[in-house]
């Protein structure tokens, strides 16, 4: 028998349930099945990898059928380039976040019970891994609620916390709302694909070979298309996204927002490039539109907010708007019928796929670790923690620079690769598309900058100056594994910023899958160097050289403006001659954002009192548009349709009466 | 390996290195001349970096080691992208390292880590002048990355080499179009904001509530101040050499010409002497605007970069 990487997918799946099981048994012994399980976790995880890179690399489908779920309609498992790279992905996450649970988690040891948070975070797992494995509606569906209920449970984990109930029912009422359209989307494309299949139609396969009319594909991909968004917090169905973030447990925030937001990208880019098909350029219109809407909404909230994790939600969001940009082009671009061109767009939204997972794991991972030392999440109160915490502040500074697309890391190399696929679409015929494109550009090259602006703030505020609170914290540095869990996420950062070509080149398999073409990355024989996404004269961008020159000339300044060694002298800071410079009058994080605040103000809905205490609240100004109207029209609706319960019980007889008397007219 | 690149790619960072302080130098005594003062040397900055260089560093006692390694980041990046953008000859060892997107990345580094440094202290000045920076440079980023968009897609190329040949080659038309317009347009804006200059910032106060740049060096001193001031200098070189190297490319030497290098370096001189005057005359003209002014400059520069896109993508 040959062994095939979805058989690694399988085993991985197969580990997963058996320590579900296995936690449930040993509920008991808290601190073995801790341990136990994480490790185990860490090599499902690896096997994801493996079974992920593999299949990329191979470049050819995998198919297994299951014999579970209906009698005429088996799992089916599918490991295709474009599932691959999702595994992979999804597996290089959970890697890395579950070597940082057996730290993290320890603290909930002795006040909460492990098995409860093993228990879903083994299924959270399982449902995003077979989300990406399904090849048919039915099982695609069962991992998708597998995913959002074992989500469900472990954003609520703390539940002591008021705002965390809170928080997770509207993430449970959104995801489902979400869910009830992607299966309509599902149902529509399974009707179209007509034919006397019976639930043979409901497979992908089916799907996939069919001719969809125009008009019912454009259905079926609207209603996927919302609700994968708001699973995966574009704007304006994002409003679960910022709240549940923040109450979750750190270690389940990174898996949130790093890959499980990821899976909504995958349903997009399945159900566009591979089971449609064939679509008409002002889909792909449509999708840029909400990614730039999400982007820079995204990253205007991102910057206004106080609480850390709240912050690197709303950038999350940021960086969807940016995956949905690339995504978008490629789809204008596979409709004008450019491949090249499309593949580097397609290349551009994964290659960000994988380097926000990254970071944004890293960033959460980092705001866990403070919350842990400090028990604060509130900006205002800290600072200084970089002398508290030297690995986390080192470690976190890394995942900001990466985000905020500062060269080399890695953040920059697929923002790059975007504004390349911006840059060549002057060739696009259609004038409409020749208008929104510049106006695209703009608004990505504004995100860019402003996530820097966040990132110095949440930086600077959280790590540097003095502490701000009343307190300063006790602890110190949070224990190995968490910091070993940072410090491989920050290195897959680096490396994906100063090596990106190998993994562009991988996904040249995808994009060969999706839009067959891919990006040229062939140069000479050190064609690794270089990043040549259509020719060498037309762009390039070494991350190698990047790198290594940085670092040469800044050792050499510094060696040589270093001379006089021992120089330096440590005093106070000069107070102008007042004294008693305190650290409540440093640049607070309201006040750092304050000017952008100013500028940008229509976005928000800002309250300001200054009496005699200072109050600001800075909110989102779609819950105020969509949501307090919809809240107000289904308690008037409930309201309404409350009346009828009078607690008479004539009235209820009399409602039997009138319903069976209707029943019996009309059901002859 | 040909070696005689990597020697041009030297003299070209020596260029930058040592023509960066002399034209502040330059600069100042122009402006003294127009305010009818007497002016102090020409190589004035380069004794204010040498005294600093020798003099005790000072370290407030918070000071992490962001506060430490910025200013040798600042001054090894700044040297890098002076490696990179063809102020002398075009097709240097390191040109192909970085187009214009991550030349303007390479800034935002710089960038990011001076407002860190900034804020690293924990005084009220840092933070304000870290925020105020980032507050300018989320507009000015921008339409930087449109100018230079608009520019490379005439000449269908991110690099600034390419740029520059493909501008030549097509003679001194090539740029009288109306995109370049709008493009030079917003980005003497945009250049006068990110180096610092009247109306935005005023690289010579001290007042403290105008200052932009300079409330994030309040608390440096010594070597660490000397590289930061003189990192700053070659900031306004570099930002002047890109946009002679987009709109103004003539002088610069094709790949292999050395017999042009001293008639590019001849242009250069005259150039700078030229955008010294004008630079002058703007800022003795006009007043520094109030912070919430610069944002209205700003928004004004990122229109009509804009605009300039759009005019290529609908008229060319």
């Amino acid at each position: 028998m040959t062994f095939y990487p979805l058989d690694l997918a399988a085993i991985g799946l197969g580990i997963i349930f058996f320590l579900v099981i296995f936690a449930f048994i040993f509920n008991k012994k808290e601190k073995f099945i801790l341990n136990f399980s994480f490790s185990v976790m860490t090599l499902v995880g690896l096997l994801a990898v493996v079974a992920g890179i593999w299949v990329v690399y191979d470049a050819s489908a995998y198919i297994m059928i299951f014999n579970l779920g209906l009698p005429e309609l088996p799992f089916h498992f599918r490991l295709d380039p474009l599932s691959g790279f999702f595994l992979a992905t999804i597996g290089l996450l959970v890697l890395y976040i579950s070597i940082y649970s057996l730290g993290y988690v320890r603290a909930f040891l002795g006040h909460k019970s492990i098995a409860r948070f093993i228990i879903f975070y083994c299924l959270f797992i399982a449902g995003m891994f077979m989300v990406v494995l399904a090849d048919d509606a039915l099982f695609f569906l069962i991992a998708w609620e597998l995913m959002a209920v074992a989500s469900y449970f472990l954003v609520i984990y703390e539940d002591e916390k008021v705002d965390s109930k809170k928080a997770a029912l509207l993430y449970l009422v959104m995801a489902h709302i979400g869910a009830i359209s992607i299966l309509l989307s599902f149902g529509v494309l399974a009707g179209a694909v007509g034919g006397d299949m019976g639930f043979g139609s409901y497979t992908f396969d089916a799907m996939r070979s069919a001719n969809f009319p125009a008009a019912w594909a454009g259905v079926a991909f609207f209603l996927a298309f919302f609700g994968f968004s708001i699973k995966a917090g574009v704007i304006p169905v994002h409003v679960w996204l910022p709240e549940a973030h923040p109450v979750a447990p750190s270690n389940i925030s990174a898996l949130m927002s790093g890959v499980m937001l990821k899976t909504a990208m995958y349903g997009i880019i399945r159900i566009a490039f591979d089971i449609i098909g064939v679509f008409p350029w002002w889909w792909g219109a449509i999708v840029l539109a909400f990614g730039l809407l999400s982007a820079v909404f995204g990253v205007l909230n991102a910057l206004m907010q106080n609480d850390l994790k709240k912050l690197l939600a709303y950038s999350s969001i940021e960086n969807i708007g940016i995956i949905l940009i690339g995504i978008g082009l490629s789809m204008m671009f596979t409709s004008f019928n450019m491949p090249v061109i499309a593949a580097l767009a397609l290349t551009a939204a994964c290659y960000h796929i994988l380097n926000h997972a990254m970071f944004k794991g890293l960033l959460f991972m980092g705001a866990g670790a403070i919350l842990q030392t400090t028990n604060e999440q509130n900006m205002e109160k800290m600072g200084g923690l970089i002398h508290l915490m030297p690995w986390t502040a080192f470690l976190f500074l890394v995942g900001c620079v990466s985000i905020s697309a500062l060269p080399p890391f890695n953040g920059f190399a697929s923002e790059w690769l975007t504004f390349q696929a911006f840059l060549l679409s002057p060739v696009v015929p259609t004038p409409i598309v020749k208008l929104i494109m510049p106006i695209g550009a703009v608004l990505l090259a504004l995100t860019s900058a402003l996530a820097a602006a966040t990132f110095v703030k949440a930086f600077g505020v959280t790590f540097l100056g003095r502490w701000r609170g009343k307190v300063v914290p006790k602890n110190r540095e949070v224990g190995w594994s968490m910091r070993i869990g940072m410090i491989l996420a920050a290195f897959t950062c680096f490396l994906l910023g100063v090596l990106p070509t190998f993994v562009i080149n991988m996904l040249g398999n995808v994009s060969n899958q999706l839009v067959s073409a891919s990006i040229n990355t062939n140069m000479d024989k050190y064609n690794w160097l270089w990043v040549t996404p259509i020719v060498a004269q037309r762009a390039s961008y070494s991350g190698t050289i990047f790198f290594v020159s940085i670092a040469l000339i800044i050792l050499a300044t510094f060696f040589i403006f270093r001379l006089k060694r021992g120089a330096v002298t440590r005093c106070n800071v000069w107070d102008c001659g007042f004294g008693g410079l305190t650290p409540r009058m440093q640049y607070s994080a309201t006040s750092f954002a304050m000017p952008l605040r100013r500028i940008f103000g229509g976005v928000f809905s800002i309250s300001e009192h200054v009496r005699l205490k200072y109050r600001l609240r800075v909110n989102d100004r779609f819950v105020n548009i969509i949501y307090k109207p919809i809240v107000r029209l289904s308690y008037f609706i409930s309201r309404q349709v409350g009346r009828l319960q009078q607690g008479r019980i004539n009235e209820y007889l009399i409602y039997s009466f009138v319903t069976i008397i209707i029943l019996l007219t009309f059901l002859k | 390996m040909k070696i005689l690149p990597y020697i041009l790619e030297l003299v070209q960072v020596l260029i930058l290195l040592v023509g960066a302080p002399l034209f502040v130098g330059w600069i100042r005594r122009i402006k003294c001349w127009l305010q009818g003062r007497k002016s102090p040397s020409l190589f004035q900055p380069y004794f204010e970096l040498l005294k600093l260089f020798s003099k005790d560093v000072y370290l407030a006692e918070n000071a992490s080691w962001i506060f430490r390694f910025t200013p040798y980041l600042v001054f090894g990046i700044t040297l890098l992208i002076g490696a990179i953008v063809p102020i002398l000859i075009i097709d240097l060892p390191f040109s192909t390292t970085a187009d214009v997107i991550a030349i303007v990345g390479l800034f935002a580094i710089a960038r990011f880590f001076t407002a860190l440094a900034g804020m690293d202290v924990g005084t009220a000045f840092g933070g304000m002048g870290s925020s105020r920076t980032m507050m300018i440079a989320s507009l000015a980023e921008p339409a930087m990355l449109i100018t230079v968009f608009t520019v490379s897609l005439t000449s269908h190329s991110t690099s600034l080499s390419q740029i520059v040949q493909t501008l030549t080659n097509n003679g001194i038309l090539a740029t009288l179009r109306p995109s370049f317009v709008f493009s030079l347009w917003a980005f003497l804006m945009i250049a006068v904001a990110e180096t610092g200059r009247v109306p935005v910032d005023n690289p010579d106060t001290h007042l403290e509530l105008t200052m932009i740049h300079e409330t994030m060096l309040l608390e440096y001193s010594g070597r660490h101040l000397a590289l930061m001031e003189w990192a700053s200098m070659m900031k306004l070189f570099l930002f002047i050499s890109i946009g002679k190297a987009v709109f103004m490319p003539w002088g610069i030497a094709q790949s292999g010409q050395l017999l042009a290098i001293p008639l590019a370096l001849f242009f250069l001189i005259i150039k700078f002497m030229v955008i010294g005057v004008i630079l002058v005359g703007f800022e003795t003209s006009l007043a520094k605007m109030r912070l919430f002014r610069t944002t209205e400059f700003l928004g004004a520069a990122l229109l009509i970069a804009t605009l300039g896109m759009l005019s290529y993508f609908i008229l060319e």
